[in-house]
């Protein structure tokens, strides 16, 4: 303390130092600062520029404004994919969501063997996505894949899976609730763990039954968590590209065209890359536009 | 509850055990997606293609071969791949933990929150979005067709994870200690260096596996920058698919591979990857 003092007096006033040490600390950061700027900050800007020009892959560019926008809004091929992209984040949310919410709740138990099913469990969320889209697609197989021959065996018909317009969509989003169920499960373990006791036993002595006692303590408690997983259950699920690409890209016909296989398609199938960065900004606004919006009931669930 | 148990403790008893059998069985409908799904694929990797492609479905081969293997590394180059994504992966993630654990802690000692949430937001864009820009500028540069530029397009994924990592691990560092070292004479790079540092190791080992798990999945950057001799494991077992639609068990094979290292750095790492990506999740929002 005495110490302390005495440097106190030596220095320069404290807010000023302050100042002084926050610029210092500024050098950490500053390759960290140069390298965002080159790889991530400058791609945002370039975007914006790329967007206004009718620009061609190793053709000519020409300054065209906004009419990549407007393009943009009244092509139905984008208009689908944006449909079939809410679909499909839909069904990816919810299933997720459900699933995960239940399995942290049997993870937060004791039982035997509780860290090897947990790290099972895990798995298909840190497996590389491309390796397992393939083993996926060989069991899709309409004829020879052990997905149907399962079917077969509960007495269900054989479903065309990723081969057939219909099912394509719900198909994907099986192997997304396969990936990703896992980190919903993560997030909302690690809220179960920080839950206070006290509220439990209050809730025994006046008699309340376990569904009671999930109603109106766990819930509740554990809503800022659940959000957090809404959020970046919902942002992963608008970015899902890897399988549908490798499985399907886009096909059949464009039935699984998401606003993603859109963009790739735009830019490195059809080296339009005037437009595909259109896309990209548009798909930018959505995603923080959503981002925002979670934030925002995330601050809502907190005060009250 | 607890008066009915009175009443009769062997009912009580067999309705416990109802419920711990029941319990027991969701468990188990839980994690047989992961484990049937890992089995298959290591059934379909042993097996012949006669037996892959047989119904109804071979479970377990009476002869399990290890062809399949053998024509993995026989035919695809796959050692140059493997190499390369090694290369891409460690790269990527050494460069990052060289920038991001010193910005990490700056950021969380200045209290930057604007800059924290730039790191968020670019946790959150689509990777393909960062493509086309850089894409653009690599080949106005003429660097298509070496390593760097995968490298450095995988920058984009592993500097935001480490630093985001390292806020959170350094936030979280008791401040009594650096504050003794500054008053004792060091330099704050001294204090960073020798006192946080060391103290933030398991911040670091996390923010390096999660880093290192995510380059190595990642698929697309190289898919689009990569020339024939430049790609990552991903983008070569995806070109074997539309080459040999129907082989089966090498394809699997080639899938296993390049999934093991991270499937193993998992079941090895599992504490540190749960640690970082919850903490990194729940700071996240």
């Amino acid at each position: 303390m005495q110490q302390a003092d005495t440097i106190a007096a030596a220095a320069p006033p404290r807010a000023a130092r302050a100042r002084n040490y926050a610029r210092r600390y500024g050098w950490f950061i500053v390759p960290a600062a140069v390298v965002v700027l080159a790889v991530i900050i400058f791609p945002w800007i370039f975007t914006l520029y790329v967007s206004a020009h009718d620009w061609h892959l190793g053709g000519e560019r020409r300054w065209v404004g906004l009419d990549n926008y407007i393009k943009l809004f009244s092509d139905s091929r984008f208009g689908w994919a944006m449909l079939r992209t809410l679909f499909y984040t839909l069904l990816a949310v919810i299933f997720p969501m459900v699933l995960g919410l239940a399995a942290a709740l049997a993870f937060n138990r004791k039982f035997p063997l509780r860290g090897l099913a947990r790290t099972i469990f895990i798995l298909p969320m840190m497996a590389t996505p491309v390796a397992v889209a393939l083993v996926w697609t060989m069991t899709f197989h309409p004829q020879l894949g052990v997905l149907n021959w399962l079917l077969a065996q509960v007495g269900l018909p054989p479903s065309m899976w990723v081969y057939s317009t219909n099912t394509v969509i719900p198909t994907l989003v099986l192997i997304e609730v396969w990936h990703w169920t896992p980190l919903v499960m993560l997030l909302i373990l690690g809220g179960l763990a920080s839950l206070p006791i006290d509220p439990y036993e209050a809730a025994k002595i006046d008699g309340a039954n376990g569904w009671q006692a999930f109603r109106h303590i766990t819930l509740p408690l554990l809503m800022p968590f659940i959000v957090v997983a809404l959020i970046i259950r919902c942002i992963d699920a608008l970015k899902a590209f890897d399988t549908i690409y490798v499985i399907t890209q886009g096909g059949p016909g464009s039935a699984s065209e998401t606003i993603n296989i859109f963009l790739y398609l735009q830019a490195f199938a059809f080296y339009n890359v005037g437009y595909a960065s259109a896309v990209v900004v548009v798909f930018f606004v959505i995603i923080m536009a959503l981002a925002a919006l979670l934030l925002w009931t995330r601050q809502r669930v907190k005060m009250t | 509850m607890s008066v009915e148990a009175k009443r009769s403790p062997a009912a009580y008893r067999l309705r416990r055990l109802i419920g711990n059998i029941g319990f027991g069985f969701s468990v188990l409908v839980l994690i047989s997606p992961a484990i049937l799904f890992f089995l298959w694929m290591l059934s379909l990797s042993f097996k012949n293609e006669l037996d892959n492609t047989d119904w109804p479905p071979v479970f377990i081969p009476e002869s399990p071969t290890l062809d399949n293997y053998r024509e993995v590394f026989a035919r695809n180059d796959f050692l140059r791949f493997a190499w390369n994504s090694i290369v891409v992966s460690f790269g990527a993630t050494g460069i990052a933990l060289l920038i991001g654990v010193p910005a990490g802690y700056g950021i969380a000692k200045m209290h930057a929150m604007r800059a924290a949430a730039l790191i968020l937001i670019a946790r959150i864009t689509p990777g393909l979005s960062y493509l086309i820009p850089l894409f653009l500028l690599f080949q106005w540069l003429g660097m298509t067709g070496s390593l760097t530029p995968i490298v450095i397009t995988h920058l984009v994924i592993t500097v935001p994870i480490v630093v985001w990592v390292m806020i959170s691990f350094f936030e979280g560092l008791p401040p009594e200690l650096e504050e003794a070292a500054l008053v004792d004479g060091a330099t704050i790079w001294q204090a960073f260096r020798y006192v946080a540092m060391p103290l933030a190791r398991p911040g670091i080992t996390v923010a390096t596996i999660l880093s290192f798990i995510f380059s190595w999945n990642n698929f697309i950057f190289a898919m689009v920058l990569a020339g024939r001799e430049t790609r990552t494991l991903p983008v070569a077992v995806n070109n074997m698919l539309t080459f040999e639609q129907i082989a089966w068990g090498p394809l699997s094979a080639a899938a296993l591979l390049v999934t093991a290292p991270v499937l193993i750095l998992t079941l090895v790492a599992q504490k540190q990857i749960v640690a970082g990506l919850t903490a990194g999740g729940v700071k996240g929002a």
